[in-house]
């Protein structure tokens, strides 16, 4: 105690360091919550720092070095967290995994790593994990968290991870020594060592292994602690696969640099209901959550009484044309202040408890561009909702919206210390104390993306406004154009698409091409409770995808974002011509799209070949298409379907402009 | 390590349920004709047979609804005409029925809460209150039921009414409030009745890890063979109220009367 923060601030450079501060200045303030027994159990700081320095001696007893690397392989469980500052106290490398990723793509990243020591989940993640050791006998030491189910496994090098904290708590009994010398390997730490490695889940090829230090991770995360004001009395719920840089930043980087709690949720099943009981004030969640959650809503309200339904409608209205402008602190008339404080009372309040956001202080939402209609809807409820653009080589941020200029269609200027050009092919670059050091045993791709003075190439297309705002256009890779020479940018068009809550994936198609099309996902929960309240029957998402009824519904919605099209000249000419229901939804399984739900155009493109050739040939209606499917325990199958294939209406753009003039 | 094979390790080989000479009829309907047939302690024994063979008549002998006009049952040692359902209750008889039998107005909590009734001591001045050696009781039957709910991984339907949950997940809260009762032999009647692929899976997994971990003796109804013949340590085959064979799952699969009577004719 009694250390003036800001030198401080300076002189820990690594996480290590920062949970000793932490377990001094915060002792008892809750560091780390998890539901056991159907009750939040709580550790605070100085608890976490006993877990993390039992098991790293624990560690060390059992022979791990320095510069080993260690995997975490599950969901966001408290002692997964530990094991990130754990590793880096005793000088190995945390390789947090992908969790649901199968045995061969997680037997790829174990390899690639040189991972010698695992620390998993449970019993289903320890068998993963044993099948991958039967191919690569580096794997010496496995630790689980969850017993249940190994009491009976007799494996070389299994423990449990209590085992191991009771070898070091003996050790440290045993010796004063121990201590200290576990203390003093911590302090010769320097912000320069390699903090972790994440691998890219990668769109295309093989994950890259990016290697961030100490310093990339830190200096990010307080920068970033500092630009939004968090502080220790904040409060985040971490659901996102821990592999995924942002969940390493703002779990596990920001809670140690702003001393804030942790919870991790009691099952991936559960989370929405312990967002409600734990209401975060700091929360993240990819545009697909907020649009799941929204579609959620709307569904739910279509099944309430009349008068609820005016009441929602009315305030909707209201939320939509003032509550924007509100929350950015411009000016609004009294009447409007009067009847917004009516909706929050009587709607908004109730909804975002409902929801676990009440105590949202600012919410994140990246990874894909959000809907204009889906980010105002959260925004004009009041809730801080942010755009945030990054990259896992940037160890997150590269742009942050301020507060006060936020909007839907930029993700808002240079965060702290970052640097922003564009370059002459339209690629975005960006230079920052987050940048990361390499990618893992792959100079050539090092090369390719990082530049000698560290500008690094982002992949997406965009422009910075005349405020100094980023706008991102899609990737670059993906923005085409018509055989005309229109732009072509498919997750624009896309996005429009998946506002509608009927539509949870589409694909568009245009580059090289006369016309648009697209292939649609329909949302069973949207469209199948649709389908309860009219009576119509469907055993199987293929029946309800093929059902004409279902294709009216999306024939309309596509209608309208062509009309939305028209009338903006940029993008009108990708108005779609001809679009399709699919039999079966993208499933990562099946490579499609990635485990954070980006479509892999390429695969797409193979895998439904036949498909895409009849949306050019106008004069089929219908067309056969077999697909090979994995099912969840791995087996494969074959899938059979005839697919109708419609057209639609698209509109000119003058005519859009009359129309709307006229109405 | 089947259970089974646990029990012969351990050399003792104890019956926990002997089934002798029972027989059964409602008027001139002869539901079980002297059948005869055991359970060993720690085991899971199916019972299997075509529709209208006895099963659900059986199981419903052996908990004490049905009571036979023959035969005699002996659990744990003490051997009886028929049994009280009470009296198997508190001997530590639990099952779940063919038909999901929950309330379903109350929340998957509060039914598997239900199974630890027979277990609460504190009278009802006390229970009247929720105080005192009420309060304290139920704290400690909240934890033996959390414990259930992350064993069946039901967490997230804590606090859903049972109504509202899709047919599998309700049997599983069914076998929550069988587990609940911490029984020392578990009856199922066709836990896996109505389930989808996946959902038998699950179910199969959790009926294997409640032999394994509590060590719970297991006798149980399935139409499903695969399941049957993959989930028991031996099977016996009913037909018309009659024993037509005992075994293994390899023996009773070989046996002629079985591939006669179920698996080879059509129904």
């Amino acid at each position: 105690m009694g250390t003036d923060h800001t030198p401080a601030a300076s002189t820990e450079d690594t996480f290590p360091k920062l949970l000793l501060r932490n377990a001094k200045i915060y002792a008892n303030r809750p560091a780390m919550r998890e539901k056991d027994l159907g009750i939040w159990q709580t550790w605070t700081w100085s608890q976490v720092l006993d877990e993390v320095r039992a098991c790293a001696i624990g560690l060390q007893r059992l022979g791990v070095k320095p510069g080993v690397k260690v995997a975490i392989v599950g969901d966001n469980r408290p002692r997964l967290y530990w094991t990130v500052a754990i590793a880096q106290s005793i000088g190995a490398i945390p390789v947090p995994v992908y969790q649901d990723s199968v045995a061969e793509e997680m037997g790829y990243v174990l390899e690639h790593a040189e991972v010698t020591v695992v620390v998993a989940e449970d019993q289903e993640q320890v068998d993963k994990v044993l099948q991958i050791r039967e191919d690569n006998d580096k794997l010496a030491l496995i630790l689980y968290d969850d017993p249940r189910g190994l009491e009976e496994y007799t494996v070389k090098g299994l423990h449990s991870f209590e085992d191991v904290q009771e070898i070091g708590r003996k050790a440290l009994a045993g010796s004063p020594d121990v201590e200290t010398k576990w203390l003093d390997g911590i302090a010769k730490g320097k912000g320069t060592d390699t903090s972790v490695m994440l691998y890219t889940s990668g769109t295309t090829g093989r994950p890259k292994g990016v290697v961030l230090s100490a310093d990339n991770i830190l200096i990010s995360a307080r920068n970033a602690c500092k630009f939004e004001g968090l502080n220790e009395t904040d409060e985040i719920i971490a659901y996102l696969p821990m592999a995924w840089v942002g969940d390493h930043i703002f779990s596990f980087g920001q809670s140690y640099t702003a001393g804030f709690c942790v919870a991790c949720p009691e099952s991936p099943e559960t989370i929405i209901q312990d967002l409600r009981e734990i209401g975060p004030t700091y929360y993240f969640a990819p545009p697909g959550v907020f649009e799941n959650v929204l579609t959620t809503v709307m569904i739910r309200m279509e099944d309430a009484s009349p008068l609820k339904q005016k009441m929602f409608k009315y305030f909707l209205g209201v939320a939509e044309r003032v509550g924007e402008p509100i929350l950015n602190g411009e000016k609004v008339s009294f009447k409007d202040r009067v009847l917004y404080a009516i909706g929050r009372f009587l709607v908004y309040g109730p909804l975002l408890n409902n929801l676990g956001f009440s105590r949202v202080k600012i919410g994140y939402t990246a990874g894909e561009a959000i809907g204009p209609e889906m980010f105002r809807f959260y925004r004009s409820l009041g809730m801080n909702l942010k755009q945030l653009y990054g990259q896992t080589e940037a160890s997150v941020f590269v742009t942050i919206q301020p507060d006060g200029e936020i909007r839907s269609d930029t993700v808002g200027p240079p965060g702290p210390d970052v640097e922003l050009k564009i370059a002459d092919s339209g690629e975005v670059l960006y230079r920052s104390p987050g940048v990361f050091v390499e990618y893992y045993k792959n100079a050539k791709a090092t090369k390719e993306t990082k530049t000698k003075d560290g500008w690094v190439h982002t992949g997406d297309v965009g422009f910075i406004d005349g405020m100094g705002h980023l706008r991102i256009i899609d990737r670059a890779k993906d923005v085409g154009h018509l055989n005309d020479g229109t732009l072509f940018p498919p997750k624009y068009i896309e996005n429009k698409l998946k506002f509608f809550p009927n539509i949870k994936e589409a694909v568009a198609f245009g580059h090289d091409r006369d016309f648009s099309t697209a292939f649609i996902n329909i949302d069973l929960d949207a469209v199948g409770n649709w389908a309860e309240r009219n009576n119509v029957s469907y055993g199987s998402y293929q029946e309800l995808a093929a059902h004409p009824d279902v294709y009216s519904m999306i024939q309309e919605n596509i209608e309208k974002v062509n009309k939305d099209l028209a009338g903006e000249p940029d993008v009108a000419g990708g108005q779609i011509k001809r679009f399709l229901i699919l039999h079966k939804e993208l499933d990562p399984d099946d490579g499609e799209i990635t485990r954070t739900r980006k479509v892999r155009r390429s695969t797409v493109n193979e895998r439904y070949k036949p498909l895409i050739d009849a949306l050019y040939d106008e004069k089929k209606e219908r067309q056969h298409i077999s697909t090979e499917v994995t099912f969840e325990d791995g087996r494969k199958g074959k899938l059979d379907a005839e697919v109708e294939i419609r057209s639609v209406e698209t509109f000119p753009v003058e005519q859009a402009a009359l129309q709307e003039a006229a109405e | 390590m089947s259970a089974a094979e646990a029990v012969e390790a351990n050399g003792a080989q104890e019956k926990i349920l002997n089934i002798e000479n029972v027989s059964l009829s409602f008027g001139g309907v002869k539901a079980i004709r002297d059948v005869s047939f055991d359970v060993m302690k720690g085991e899971i024994r199916a019972i299997i047979g075509p529709n209208g063979a006895g099963k659900t008549s059986m199981l419903n002998v052996i908990n004490g609804f049905y009571h036979p006009q023959e035969g005699s049952i002996t659990y744990k040692g003490e051997t009886r005409q028929d049994m009280r359902p009470y009296i198997a209750a508190s001997q530590g008889i639990a099952r779940t029925f063919q038909n999901v039998a929950l309330f379903r107005g109350m929340s998957t909590l509060d039914n598997i809460m239900t199974g630890r009734s027979l277990k609460m001591n504190s009278n009802l001045f006390w229970h009247l209150w929720r105080w005192g050696p009420a309060e304290n009781e139920e704290l400690d039957h909240r934890e033996f039921v959390e414990h259930i709910i992350g064993f069946l991984e039901i967490e997230a339907i804590r606090k859903t009414p049972v109504g509202r949950l899709p047919y599998g997940l309700q049997k599983r809260v069914e076998l929550g409030r069988a587990l609940a009762m911490e029984p020392d032999l578990l009856l199922l009647d066709e836990p896996m009745a109505g389930m989808n692929l996946e959902e038998k899976e699950d179910m199969s997994r959790f009926v294997l890890d409640v032999s394994a971990q509590f060590g719970t003796t297991i006798a149980l109804i399935e139409h499903d063979m695969g399941v049957v013949m993959d989930l028991s340590d031996r099977v016996v085959v009913l037909d018309y109220g009659q024993k037509i064979a005992d075994g293994t799952p390899d023996e009773v699969r070989k046996d002629q009367n079985v591939i006669d009577a179920y698996l080879g004719e059509t129904h």
